[in-house]
């Protein structure tokens, strides 16, 4: 009984999966339908989507990929912290410097 | 009675053993996607520096059908959840019900490929090919990434389901269940960036 409940702590209920699943479903229409209808402001559609992106990472890292900070769980979740970490760099700083030696280019 | 206890606690700690092993692996295997995480993020990377350079080609908003893309994507999340289910019914050790939904899970993979090929080949065909311009290359070459995951994921899956039904549930093909399950959720991360950064950003 104990064993059958930690797995399901471990791994994922069908409760848990379907919460998951419903997150992620509104989580999916209401960037789509923001762009789709158009009736958003530009700055305010982009910053819709992106958040909404966000929230839905967080969303399935949380129910289908099970990251946690439990003992067990804590590896992996600091290794997709310190991942995150260089990705933002990786992205954000390409992006910058292209963007200015566009820029400059264009004097 | 000292060999009973001795040779109980051995047994605990092989037990105690085989259940840290298959932590590391599945810490290993994650690991692994942390990398595969910097290599799409380099293709994301090129893409954001690189989508403006459209030369004679198309924009984004030119070529991207949202409703399309919604139906791939209510595909793919689909396929997360009935993965889900699939493990759940391999903790539960129920052979056919974790046939079952890899079926379900297959199937929903299948269409957001067959989607993903058909609407590559009607850029092809309409003359918006990867030559076209850097824009079209950095998409063709992100999305063709993503694709090319999901149909190794599509091809580790069929392979599953043989080991599956021929060997049933047994701790080792749980463990390699498990670590699709990571593969096949990570992708379904990967193409909530695709949708918000290439098609939702690109059709505005």
């Amino acid at each position: 009984m104990s064993h059958a409940h930690e797995q399901a702590a471990g791994h994922g209920s069908v409760k848990s999966y379907v919460i998951g699943f419903v997150l992620s479903v509104v989580l999916t229409a209401i960037p789509f339908w923001m762009v789709m209808d158009g009736g958003f402001g530009r700055q305010a559609t982009l910053a819709g989507i992106f958040t909404l992106a966000i929230v839905q990472i967080l969303v399935h890292l949380k129910f289908f990929l099970h990251l946690d900070f439990t003992k067990d769980g804590r590896l992996n979740s600091f290794s997709f912290l310190f991942t995150a970490l260089i990705i933002v760099m990786l992205v954000g700083l390409s992006i910058w410097i292209i963007t200015t030696a566009d820029a400059l280019m264009m004097r | 009675m000292n060999s009973y206890v001795e040779h109980a606690h051995g047994a605990h700690d092989e037990q105690h053993d085989h259940h840290d092993s298959d932590k590391q692996t599945l810490l290993g295997f994650w690991l692994y996607l942390m990398t595969d995480c910097i290599l799409f993020a380099t293709a994301f990377a090129a893409y954001a520096v690189l989508y403006r350079n459209i030369a004679t080609g198309p924009a984004g908003h030119e070529i991207f059908e949202l409703p399309y893309v919604a139906i791939e994507t209510a595909a793919l999340l689909l396929s997360s959840i009935t993965y889900g289910f699939a493990m759940i019914a391999g903790y539960r050790g129920n052979k056919s019900a974790v046939l079952g939904w890899l079926a379900v899970t297959f199937v929903c993979g299948a269409v957001f490929i067959g989607m993903e090929v058909n609407e590559f080949h009607h850029l092809i065909a309409e003359g918006h090919g990867p030559q076209v311009s850097a824009f079209l290359s950095a998409f063709f070459g992100l999305v063709g990434l993503h694709g090319l995951h999901v149909t190794a994921g599509l091809i580790w899956m069929a392979v599953m389901m043989i080991e599956v039904a021929r060997r049933g549930l047994g701790s080792v093909t749980m463990l390699r269940l498990n670590c699709l399950s990571l593969f096949w959720h990570f992708l379904d991360i990967v193409w909530i960036c695709v949708f918000t950064v290439v098609y939702l950003k690109g059709a505005m």
